[in-house]
């Protein structure tokens, strides 16, 4: 009986937490989120939703970081102990030199016994072993000390057409340039906060140039990266061929050529009107719309001959962020309702909706085909990645005006993007989710891969960045960190923590496929480690900064002060700027590494080649 | 799952979805907030000086540093004397064929905020030579330099805007530094960059969220209410006259010593900061900061007694009461 009583009480007590919490987050939330007047002066910084969320948000990466270095540090003292224990060998050594004869004779007998084993031969006899269909292969027969783990080589695969593996590498190649070339105009306009006299020259003026920073990483890196990687994808998932190589040709020339006229003409003053990522006037612009034009219409004939019963998620998702784009860019470039605050309306639409979905809708059905194919198992949940899909496009449709709260904008728009973007929390929770479980039994393998670190900061930082997102929305927080440069680490932790991470380790999991040529492991981890390193440098003194700015502008203290106390996260900044731009280098040599065909001699290969090679030549050197 | 399998049913039900959020969440309040809005009565066109200016300044990427909006938050009250609404952006107008239009509210405030600017920084002569190079001003400035907007002559021509750049910005420059057409424009834009007045049957929009007053707290500990002096001179006059009170030789005149702030009788002092003064050929002529800016009398006494016992001065205060009366008296004079 009584047992019966006790099993009753605990699901009441669950259910009672449960109630607790609900309420308690349910009382905190309106308040916090639709405040629309009231004090905020005295109750202290940590009692704001926002800045707690971030902070915990903070946290993660950081613990993520630190338990990798507990992993190695561990190995490290496991390998001191070793030491330590062969010395306590030597000492034990010693003691046994100084053993009579007959302690001796006791000894080896004792060892005698026990160390009687069946020589496991007893039914075979002396014969060796004979693997005569040739079943086993990269048998190690090498005992020496291994510092790093040996990451598994690609596996190479049949049927990749070569000529789609041409427009691929394509692809991936201009993307790499732009991304060395973006950020290289991103590092030097980040120095020049900190000496504004490094030059004087119109084309280099910090307005120009940042422009042209932001359209060639996003338009130049980010989306010719996603649209190669897209190029694998689509038809592999598909089971079928591309469409047409011709058009997808096309599209690479198209964009390209975008992107070359948008810098030039950004650089020579011909700007849209100023609105972010849409400097690019419309005759440029156009370029890009008709390259995605005709993706996506190649995109969608692949899916409709595809030789699956189903259409797998990266296949929802990739065409839907092309379609979408679409629908984006034309929104932003048609003139009929941009006057007045239509021009700001339409600006905060298309700013986010370009982020959320093109580049994060696009990347995340990328990461949907390479996680599971990096893990070799299926993606955990197929109704995850539904609700991920459907309740993406309901709540990011919704909060382009969120970047402009407290501004003229109608009240009842900025709540409704306010909502939208708390709204954000389960798409993201979803998808974070499906990604970690996916990994769940599998974590062994990201030691021996080096596509996966890629994956795993680009999952941390899905889930942190984005609900940062969600905490800086919020009228509260809106009110410290808005127009501050806690927006732009913010920018740059999702478009490069996220976008950027998923990206490499697509293109790491695909090109050794393509071109059968590994990069150097010990390249990939600098790579890895310095994007990853810089990035957090760069990020953290700019979040930092950026809230001490902005609370410095509540208390009303004169505008200069806060430039001058900004200086040395800038500088941090540029430091930052300058890890994240090396590792960019690093990645274009990997790039070359993978691409460029090396000539590499083969000696059995080589022997094989000279056995049939013509007599004549065989007969030369008998002569001689 | 059939849908989910039929390519044309889940594309076309996302897209429709998509298109039909974007139409109620981006298109219609766009198309409603720009029908429904047309500018204040009083406010000025742009004169077509002004508008190649604001062509440039958006060509220059000015919008990446520099936000004009002024929001509804007591923060913002140094950018404008009411938060900025709908019809102050009503008669932004498509650039031209190639060009969008250009509202440039920005996003990011790196800068100081331009809403306002025409009342706050009038002055011509501060404008050129801070655009010549920003330091020469505000030493510690990080605003790029745009020298490509002067040109260097031996000789002045009829017509011709000479920038006094103080010796240590000239580089090597020996002849006189003369704003181009360009520089003029983008002035005069910065210039006509002003909130209009509102019609007087139209309240403006509370300033939310305010700062606990510190005022309330100190007003048994002064007669200046707590008032800030030398924030108020860093936000109104330092730009020109420096924070050493020395100002900028051959543009803007010294403080430290000088005869007008330093009088027992605080009047004329008082004139030149409401009123502007333009006596002295050899400095650039000062705007009517006080009336442009609304100064209260509290505000006004808290500055001149900033100045007035600052970097050597040792003048008599001036208390809250006497300003009002020479404020007040201004004020009857001007109406005459």
């Amino acid at each position: 009986m009584t047992k019966q009583k006790s099993d009753n009480t605990i699901p009441q007590n669950r259910s009672k937490l449960f109630y607790v919490i609900l309420l308690t987050t349910s009382s905190l939330l309106p308040t916090a989120t639709f405040a629309q007047s009231g004090s905020t002066a005295d109750s202290g910084l940590f009692s704001l939703p926002g800045i707690l969320i971030t902070i915990t948000l903070l946290i993660v990466p950081v613990v993520a970081a630190i338990f990798l270095l507990v992993v190695k540090a561990n190995a490290l003292f496991k390998n001191i102990q070793n030491r330590k224990d062969s010395e306590e060998a030597t000492r034990f050594a010693t003691y046994l030199k100084t053993l009579n004869v007959e302690q001796l004779e006791a000894l080896q007998n004792d060892r005698h016994h026990q160390d009687y084993h069946l020589n496991n031969q007893e039914l075979s006899g002396p014969f060796s072993p004979e693997d005569s269909k040739g079943l086993l292969s990269s048998i190690n027969e090498r005992a020496n000390i291994r510092f790093i783990e040996a990451k598994r080589k690609a596996i190479v695969r049949p049927g990749i057409d070569p000529a789609l593996a041409r427009l691929i590498l394509w692809f991936l190649g201009t993307a790499t340039f732009w991304l060395v070339f973006g950020t290289s105009v991103g590092e030097y306009v980040g120095i020049k906060f900190v000496t504004p006299d490094v030059d004087q020259v119109s084309w280099l003026s910090f307005g120009r140039l940042r422009p042209v920073h932001t359209n060639a990483v996003f338009w130049g890196w980010s989306s010719l990266a996603m649209l190669g990687l897209g190029y694998y994808v689509v038809p592999r998932v598909s089971n079928i061929q591309i469409h047409s190589l011709k058009s997808g040709w096309w599209s690479l020339i198209l964009i390209n050529a975008s992107v070359v006229l948008g810098t030039i003409a950004l650089m020579a003053g011909i700007n849209n009107g100023g609105g972010e990522y849409r400097e690019y006037i419309w005759p440029i612009q156009l370029l890009f719309g008709i390259g995605l034009v005709i993706t996506l219409v190649n995109y969608l004939r692949t899916v409709a001959r595809r030789k699956t019963t189903e259409i797998y998620v990266s296949n929802w998702y990739i065409v839907a962020a092309v379609m979408f784009a679409i629908v984006i860019s034309i929104v932003a470039y048609v003139p009929n309702f941009q006057n007045g605050l239509g021009e700001t309306i339409i600006q905060g639409y298309y700013m986010h909706q370009g982020v959320g979905m093109w580049f994060m809708l696009f990347t995340l059905g990328l990461v949907y085909y390479y996680l599971p194919q990096q893990l070799n198992k299926p993606i955990y949940s197929y109704s995850l990645g539904i609700l991920a899909f459907w309740s993406q496009i309901f709540f990011y449709t919704l909060i382009g005006t969120h970047h402009f709260v407290f501004s003229a904008i109608p009240w009842s728009l900025q709540t409704v993007a306010i909502v939208g973007s708390a709204g954000m929390v389960i798409p993201v929770v979803s998808g974070t989710t499906n990604f970690i479980m996916t990994f769940r039994g599998a974590w062994h393998k990201v030691a021996g891969s080096y596509t996966l670190p890629f994956f795993i900061v680009g999952i941390i930082f899905y889930f942190t960045g984005s609900l940062q997102g969600t905490a800086e929305a919020f009228r509260s927080t809106n009110l410290m960190w808005h127009f501050t440069d806690f927006t732009v680490a913010h920018s740059h932790l999702t478009m490069y923590g996220i976008i950027a991470f998923f990206l490499w380790g697509g293109i790491y999991a695909i090109v050794p496929r393509l071109t059968r040529q590994e990069p150097p492991q010990i390249t990939v981890g600098i790579h890895f480690w310095m994007a990853f390193i810089g990035m957090m440098f760069y990020t953290i003194p700019l979040m930092w900064g950026g809230t001490m700015r902005g609370l410095m502008w509540m208390e009303g203290l004169p505008f200069i002060e806060s430039v001058t106390m900004m200086a040395p996260y800038w500088l941090w900044r540029a430091i930052g700027g300058s890890l994240m731009w090396v590792s960019h280098l690093v990645f274009a040599y990997n790039m070359y590494r993978m691409i460029n065909p090396r000539k590499t001699v083969n000696i059995n290969d080589e022997a094989i080649k000279k056995l049939h090679a013509n007599d004549y030549e065989l007969v030369d050197i008998l002569d001689k | 799952m059939d849908f989910f399998n039929d390519y044309r049913k889940l594309y076309l039900t996302s897209l429709g979805l998509f298109v039909l959020l974007t139409i109620l969440v981006a298109i219609m309040p766009a198309i409603s907030n720009q029908n429904n809005n047309s500018p204040l009565p009083t406010e000025e066109a742009l004169s077509a000086a002004a508008l190649e200016g604001k062509a440039l300044y958006v060509a220059n990427g000015c919008v990446a540093c520099h936000t004009q909006q002024v929001r509804n938050l007591d923060m913002d009250k140094v950018w404008g004397k009411r938060p900025s609404i709908a019809a102050d952006y009503a008669d932004e107008q498509r650039t031209d064929l190639w060009r969008n239009t250009a509202t440039l509210m920005g996003t990011e405030r790196t800068g100081p905020d331009l809403a306002d600017v025409g009342n706050r920084q009038p002055s011509a002569e501060w404008n050129l030579l801070h655009l010549y190079q920003p330091r020469a001003v505000v030493a510690e400035s990080i605003m790029p330099a745009y020298p490509w907007l002067f040109e260097e002559k031996a000789e002045l021509e009829e017509g011709d805007v000479e920038v006094p750049v103080p010796d240590a910005f000239r580089k090597g420059v020996k002849g006189k530094i003369v704003a181009t057409k360009d520089a003029l424009n983008l002035v005069a834009y910065l210039q006509s960059l002003k909130q209009a007045e509102l019609p007087g049957s139209m309240a403006a929009p509370e300033f939310l969220y305010k700062r606990e007053e510190k005022a309330k707290a100190d007003a048994s500990g002064g007669e200046d209410l707590g008032l800030d002096g030398a924030a108020l001179y860093a936000a109104n006059c330092q730009s020109c006259h420096q924070a050493s009170g020395e100002g900028l030789k051959g543009a803007f005149p010294p403080l430290k010593g000088s005869q007008i702030v330093l009088d027992d009788n605080p009047e004329v002092l008082i004139d030149v900061v409401m009123n502007g003064y333009d006596a002295r050929p050899e400095f650039a002529s000062m705007p009517a900061i006080g009336t442009n800016m609304k100064l209260s009398a509290a505000e006004v006494a808290a500055i001149i007694n900033h100045e007035r016992t600052s970097w050597g001065n040792s003048a008599r205060k001036v208390p809250v009461e006497e300003v009002q009366k020479i404020m007040d008296m201004l004020g009857q004079t001007a109406k005459k």
